[in-house]
């Protein structure tokens, strides 16, 4: 076993220019902001983000990092839309692929699954087959012949992902209501860098939650930073919630607003 | 003459929707719908399940006894949608005459849309593997237009276009401000089924940006009976925030 802590920076410096970089968490929940800031303030460029998208998505927009989003929907929550992301696509200056949500949860787990797509019925008749040209479907080899969109795999150069306790190793667990999507994100992607409130001993993980709160296992993660309050503004749960007046702040144009806790 | 709001007769007509569900997820999205829903529970579905807007399903949607029944996070949450047990009640920024529904962007150029909305979220899965209805907090002939701008929910035309995938797709009503309609016609053109007490056809038509049908001698839209009404006011709304997403200064 490896100890396999670092910091915010060592992540960045992980990171490449043009890179497939999928970002955890749920709109405003439990996104890796720690993370999401250093890349925002670096010099990384071109990025392709994957995102159930929150003020991730809308942070590293207004800093110019974003080629291409990859998304169901961006929304702070509370606030339904992320002004930031609003006015990138408004001016024109990213490219986007919009999928139905559970369709680009399929396509997270068919590059974890290392399979070239998984069949789905999830956007057929709608215009995400129009706005996305690369996207075919395929026919049921068996006698229903349904003909199905075959979602393709979502590889990812990078994952990041920030939760509620790790150990050193890797070992990591959610305490709040829901993991999201964050154990895809680590098994889709070539590198996965956890951020997390605590990193404890191991024997100590069992003190706050059950085992099957351990829903991110070492084999799944090549970096560990302890980063306090690292989800930002954003709800993590029981940690801290969701700090609404930075959000505010944040979405009247503070990008790099501090959270208060 | 009664005191019965817009807001509470719109409240009963979104419960209606789930009228004859069992036991599926009720997932409205809205104050309006939100309370319909926990108002068919209480009374004529008892079945449905009910999230407290999180992974967390819970009993009693009054809240004064209530316990967690049930945890679906959203992994699971597609499960439900994809097997077809649940049937939700979303919002629309635009929605066409076959009920295609837009919430994705407005624009002709998806590339560089005039206004980015939310995103196409769950709606064309939702729509094509389960029940969808729509919720309107404020009819107008820039959501009721000829044709939408990103079809993100299904409409009638989109599921006939591809046959046999689309089998699970239904559209069951659409509730107003002004109006309830649904697509019980022969080509599955959305139709009016009732008017609320106080509106008029020509103000249904006039809010509409489509031909509609059904505007021969429409039903007027029943008001809650008085343990519908008890509930609403004294239960599950209170603080009587419904009259927030459907103010009653119109009231006729």
């Amino acid at each position: 076993m490896r100890d396999k802590r670092m910091g915010v920076d060592d992540v960045v410096a992980g990171l490449r220019d043009g890179m497939t970089i999928g970002i955890g968490g749920w709109g405003s929940r439990r996104k890796p902001m720690a993370l999401v800031t250093a890349i925002a303030k670096s010099s990384l460029k071109d990025l392709t983000v994957v995102s159930y998208g929150g003020p991730d998505v809308g942070m590293l927009c207004a800093t110019g990092k974003v080629r291409k989003a990859v998304y169901g929907f961006v929304s702070l929550d509370s606030i339904p839309l992320d002004p930031h992301f609003r006015k990138a696509r408004q001016d024109g200056g990213i490219e986007v692929s919009e999928f139905d949500e559970g369709a680009l949860q399929w396509g997270l787990y068919a590059a974890a699954l290392r399979l070239p797509f998984l069949p789905t019925r999830s956007g057929l008749g709608s215009d995400v087959m129009r706005n996305n040209h690369d996207l075919r479907t395929v026919d049921s080899p068996y006698d229903d012949g349904e003909k199905l969109l075959a979602m393709p795999a979502i590889h990812l150069d990078a994952a990041l992902v920030h939760l509620n306790r790790a150990d050193m190793f890797g070992n990591t667990q959610y305490l709040g209501p829901d993991i999201y999507f964050d154990d895809l994100y680590c098994l889709a992607a070539e590198k996965r860098y956890v951020s997390c409130e605590r990193i404890v001993d191991t024997a100590e993980l069992l003190a706050a939650g059950p085992p099957q709160s351990l829903r991110i296992n070492r084999m799944m993660v090549d970096g560990v930073v302890e980063a306090p309050g690292g989800a930002g503004f954003t709800s993590c749960v029981p940690d801290y919630g969701r700090d609404e007046a930075a959000q505010k702040a944040y979405a009247a144009g503070e990008i790099f607003v501090e959270a208060s806790r | 003459m009664s005191d019965v709001t817009r807001a509470e007769i719109c409240v009963a007509a979104c419960a209606e929707a789930w009228r004859g569900d069992e036991e599926i997820i009720a997932s409205p999205m809205g104050l309006i719908p939100a309370i319909g829903a926990r108002l068919a529970k209480l009374t004529f579905a008892p079945g449905l399940m009910l999230s407290d807007g999180g992974a967390d399903y819970l009993t009693d949607p009054t809240g004064a006894d209530s316990h967690v029944e049930a945890h679906i996070p959203y992994r699971q949450l597609f499960d439900f949608v994809w097997h077809g047990s649940r049937h939700v009640m979303m919002g629309a920024s635009q929605l066409d005459k076959f009920g295609n529904q837009n919430i994705s962007a407005i624009g002709s150029d998806f590339t560089r849309p005039k206004a980015q909305l939310i995103g196409v979220r769950g709606a064309p899965g939702n729509t094509i593997n389960h029940p969808t209805s729509y919720w309107i907090a404020a009819h107008s002939p820039k959501v009721f237009v000829e044709q939408v701008d990103v079809v993100s929910g299904l409409g009638y035309d989109r599921a006939r276009g591809i046959g046999h995938a689309a089998r699970f797709h239904e559209l069951r009503r659409v509730v107003t401000n002004l109006a309830v309609f649904d697509f019980q016609t022969r080509d599955n053109r959305m139709r009016i089924r009732s008017i609320h007490p106080g509106v008029s056809i020509d103000d249904v038509v006039e809010a509409t940006g489509f031909v509609l049908v059904g505007t021969d001698n429409p039903a007027t839209t029943p008001e809650p009976d008085a343990e519908a009404l008890r509930l609403i006011r004294e239960v599950l709304d209170p603080r009587n925030t419904r009259e927030r997403e459907v103010p009653s200064a119109k009231r006729g």
